[in-house]
Order: C-alpha cells, then structure tokens, then sequence
C-alpha cells in the first residue's frame, strides 16, 4: 500500500512538472472547445500560427479540446487549464464569469457581435427533391410529416430548435402563448425519433433514414451534405429562425497565471480577420465581415433571425420556464 | 453419447423416442448457442474489420498512422504500463494483509477493494474530479502549489487505476486462503529471508493467478471508457485514449478512421483472450 502511495505521489510531480513549467513566451495554448468544431479549428490553427510567427516571430502550438460545451465548462472550473474558450452556448460562458472568475464579467462587450465571430440558425435537411414539399416551421407540423431531433432536455442544439419553433408560433399567431404552445407541442409529437445528441440525431436520419426531416444548425446540414451525399439532401431555410452565437472569451484566470494573455487575444482578434472569416464561412457559418459576407453570398439565403433575448428575456430565463423540471417543455409533452 | 457399432440396434419404441427427443434438444441447443455466439459476438468484430478497410489498406493504413491516433494508441499503451505494475504490487499487499493478517476494519477492506466493480465507471470519474479536481477537497489544496492531477496523464492513470485494483486480488486472495501458509512458516524457520521466502516460496505459487489477473485488468485499462471520458480534458493529441479517439473519430464522420482505431482496440482485446485461454487451459485449477 505504501509502495503504491509513493509510486503515485512520484508520479504525480513527474508528469504535471512539465506542463506546469512556464517560460516567458508561452509555447502552446490550449482552445477549449465544442464537439463539432474540431475541422473548423484544425483549418484555422496553421493559419493564425503563421501570423504569429510573422508578427512576432514566435512558434505557438495551439492545442484543442472538444466535447460539449457544458462539460467542458464544468472541465475547465474543475482545473482543465484552458487559454480560451470557443462554444456554442452563451450560458457555458456566462457560467465561468459567474463562477470563480474564470472569464471577465464583461466578456460580451470585449469583441464584437457579443464576442461571437460567427453565427448559424436552426435549418432543415430534407430528403431529395424534398417530397414533402417542406418550406416553413409551418409544414413541420402536418400530420403527414415526421421529424428528427435530439431531446431539448439534453441537447443544446435541440432547445434553439424547439425555441425556434416557438417563436415562429408566437409571431404567427400575434403573441399567444396558448396557441405557440400548441405548436410546439404538436412539432414534438411529429418527432420520429428523440436522440441525445446531433450526431445521434444524424445516424438516425441518415443511415437508419428515420423521418422527412433532419433539424439542427445550418453549418451542420451543410456538413451532412458534404459527407453523405450534396444530391441526396437538400438544405431548406424557414422564412424565421434564431440567432445562434458561437461566443468566444478569455480565460484570463488561467492565461494571466501562463503568461499567455498576449496570444490569447490575438487568437480572438484572429478569429474575426477577413482570412479567418473566410475559413469560418467555408465551414458554412455565416459570419460579419462585409467582404466575405458578400463573397459567399449564395451560400446563405435571406432568413430573418430573432435573439433569444428578445423573445423570451434571456438563455437563462427560458432554461427555467420552457427546460426546467414541469416547465413548458414538459408540460407539452404530457399534454399529447 | 453416440452408441457403437457393435451394440444391438435398439427396437424398444419408448426408448427410441426418448433418443430422438434427446437429438432434438441437442440440436436446437447447439444452434442456439451457434447462432447467438455469431451474430452478438463473432459478427460485430468482422464488422470492423470490414468497415476499417472498406475503402482498402492504404485508407486504413493512413487513418491508423494519424499522429493523433497514433498518440492515443501510445497513451493508452503508457496507460497500461503504468498501471499495470502498481496493480500487481498493491494485489499482492492487500491479498496478502487480508489472508494472513487479523487485524480491525479486514472485512470492511474486503469489501472496499471490491467496491470499483459495482460503482459505475462515469461516477468514478466525477467522484474523482470532486476530489482532486481544482475546486475539490485534495484538489484546490494542491491547485495552492500549482499540482493539477487532473485532465493529464496523472488523471487517467488514476481512474484506471481505480476501475482495474479489484482483479488481481480477486484472483489471489481465494488461492492464498486454500493454500495457507505452512510453506511460507517452514521457509522462514529454515532461515529464509522475507524476500527469499515470497521470491522462492509464494510467487511460484501465485503466479499463475497473478498473471491471470493483470491480463484482465490489462484488458479493461485499455478499453475503459466512461472514468477516463470524465477526467480527461478531451485534448487532441495529448489525452485521448483510444476509446475517446474512435468516439471522437466517429463524431467527426470519419467513420473509417474510428473504426481502424477500433480494430486496434480490437487486436488487443483478441491477443487478451488467447492469453487467457492458454493460462487457463495450462492451470486450469490455480486460479480458482
């Protein structure tokens, strides 16, 4: 037993001497990261290393970490040492600026467009020739149609979905919460099957070809085009979606303690250059810079796009009244 | 079971109904097992193979040597041989303590060292990252100095660590309580030095059961899943497992590259059960 102590006492200052070990100039930063990023990420990364050497002079690894974003929030309170955060949830943000001051309180307001350098909106992927004639949120609800999403209790990606949807509903039916609930409750009951996550929500529509229609973020269904098929689905736009920001922040309690503030930032900054822009919109998000904006028009048609904050307060306000245990969610649910 | 040639053919109705019942069950039995044993086992693993090298060798070949999956494998490898010693020497201290020592709190150890088996390996992991994680109890202490124990090598290490100490216990303790310690006694008044007395005497009877034990234990560092996933960090290149790396792989549709990690995984697991086999089919009794 006490051979085994020793062993590991020994080991622990063996392996967390090198990584703790800091120069002046630091070597690599850590990128923590969503689970869908990692293409966009590993094609952005040479590019900001060779700007950085050719400002500067100095070599920097870029290290990257994906998996949800509220698991890698969570990682990074427990000790994950990350330089700085690229997600997919405001709320996973805000969590590390509200707890231990991980990132600043006014991480919104530090970079543009609310510190999100790109943005995407809930769109459907429907099947060749689209035979169901889908166009709108409005045709999600025939009888004759049967959706694919993930679970808005576990995943992200499914609660802009399913507020999306909500606020369609609102907007049609001039602010009636009954009637938007009845909507929604209605879209759920259309939904073929519920998996945990988008990628399982893929595999369904895809390989078990489950349902007419595929709903999650417009880069995704690009994705999904790209790797199964341009001429086997086909990308449908609703008229109305939501706004969904990637934000990116700091985190400055770990980057000031590694002296790795500097290229941090400059990382951040990157991320909203025309050269990175342009990555980021081939990546099928839409992005802010005029001149990519206009170069890859075709590629995103006109859709207007609603804040969560506008419709329903804020991410946190909505968590609690439509995801909550016996919130709206639930009780839609029960009520079919 | 089959009757010889040169018994009497039997006549008796009763009795050849009875024999033509028996050749059905035995029939029916061993198409079952057949059958169950192709589809739920044999056929997933051609399965990857299959897939790995659907788009053929040189596809496979490159998926395998991606640096990142080339570093999953050599972490998971490291893993392996890191644990691996710890386990065999805290098996044997704790087989040891438990069958020739009577001392308070034995039967509470005994239960403890049993106690990785029946805790899911995902709550391992979070009961891990409360403790040592930066905001928990031994954690933010050694955060003070600077020591992060975990979403490095040194968390992975430790969770494996905790999944696999059961298994060559496991084994040991039931040999070491059949086989008491009279040889061990007789070593020591002959004037055998405690070393001389477990290097001559105790290892070559354990050995068998400690090898079989480390194999399995072995088997289940390389494919652990949840623990790890848990304290990992998910960082590419640096603390991927294999078994985060083919989940990773397959998020990112590249369904070839996860699988070809997979078959790796795959090898392992085979080379595994042919070791196991071969103990068991040479000892089949020391390692009860």
């Amino acid at each position: 037993m006490r051979k085994t102590l020793l062993a590991a006492v020994g080991a622990a200052f063996l392996f967390t001497a090198p990584a703790s070990a800091s120069d002046n100039a630091p070597k690599e930063i850590l990128n923590v990261s969503y689970d869908i990023a990692r293409e966009l990420y590993a094609a952005i990364n040479p590019k900001f290393q060779a700007y950085w050497k050719d400002k500067t002079g100095q070599d920097i690894d870029i290290k990257q970490s994906h998996a949800g974003s509220s698991k890698q929030a969570r990682a990074i309170m427990q000790g994950l040492k990350a330089d700085i955060v690229t997600f997919n949830q405001v709320l996973d943000v805000q969590v590390l600026a509200d707890r231990g001051g991980f990132v600043s309180k006014s991480w919104q307001q530090d970079l543009p467009n609310n510190a999100s350098p790109y943005f995407s909106l809930p769109a459907f992927l429907v099947r060749e020739g689209n035979p169901k004639g889908i166009k709108d949120w409005s045709d999600l609800v025939r009888d004759d149609v049967k959706l694919v999403f993930p679970n808005p209790k576990t995943s992200g990606n499914a609660r802009y979905t399913y507020l999306a949807a909500y606020a369609y509903a609102l907007e049609q039916n001039g602010g009636d919460d009954a009637k938007a609930r009845e909507f929604v409750g209605k879209l759920l009951s259309n939904v073929a099957v519920f998996d945990t996550g988008g990628r399982g929500a893929t595999t369904s529509f895809v390989e078990r070809e489950i349902g007419d229609v595929l709903i999650t973020f417009e880069a995704e269904v690009e994705n999904i085009r790209a790797k199964y098929g341009e001429d086997e689905y086909q990308r449908v736009v609703p008229s109305i979606s939501l706004l969904a920001e990637f934000p990116v922040a700091l985190v400055k309690k770990v980057a000031e303690k590694r002296g790795s503030v500097d290229v941090s930032k400059a990382y951040l900054d990157y991320l909203y250059s025309e050269e990175a822009q342009e990555i980021i919109a081939s990546f099928n998000n839409r992005v802010h810079n005029e001149t990519v904006k206009a170069k890859y028009a075709e590629n995103f048609p006109e859709v207007r796009l609603i804040r969560v904050e506008d419709v329903f307060g804020s991410w946190d306000k909505a968590n609690k009244t439509h995801f909550a245990e016996g919130g709206v969610l639930d009780q839609v649910f029960t009520g079919n | 079971m089959t009757a010889p040639s040169s018994t009497p053919p039997i006549t008796n109705p009763q009795v050849l109904a009875l024999l033509r019942q028996k050749a059905r069950k035995r029939a029916v039995l061993i198409v079952v097992a057949l059958l169950f044993a192709a589809l739920v086992m044999a056929l997933p693993v051609i399965a990857i193979f299959a897939r790995a090298f659907q788009e053929g060798f040189e596809v496979y070949s490159a998926n395998i040597t991606t640096p990142d999956t080339l570093h999953a494998i050599w972490l998971t490898v490291l893993t392996a041989l890191i644990v691996l010693p710890i386990n065999l020497i805290y098996g044997i201290a704790v087989s040891w303590a438990i069958v020739h020592y009577r001392f308070p709190g034995r039967r509470a150890l005994q239960i403890i060292i049993e106690l990785p088996f029946s805790i899911s390996p995902i709550v391992a992991g979070l009961c891990y990252l409360l403790i040592y994680g930066a905001t928990g109890v031994v954690g933010s202490w050694l955060d003070g100095w600077d020591i992060q124990l975990m979403f490095n090598l040194f968390g992975i290490v430790l969770v494996s660590l905790f999944v696999t100490c059961p298994f060559v216990a496991r084994e040991l303790i039931p040999l070491m309580e059949i086989s008491g310690q009279d040889q061990e006694e007789a070593a020591l008044t002959l004037g055998a030095t405690g070393w001389q007395t477990f290097r001559h005497v105790t290892l070559p009877k354990i050995k068998w059961a400690l090898l079989y034990g480390a194999i399995l234990a072995n088997a289940r560092v390389i494919g652990e899943f949840g623990a790890v996933s848990v304290v990992s960090g998910n960082i590419r290149g640096e603390t991927m497992t294999l078994p985060l790396q083919v989940q990773l792989l397959y998020n990112d549709y590249n369904a070839t590259g996860a699988f070809a990690a997979a078959t790796v995984l795959t090898v392992i697991a085979v080379i595994t059960l042919v070791l196991r086999s071969t103990i068991e089919a040479r000892h089949p009794h020391e390692h009860a």
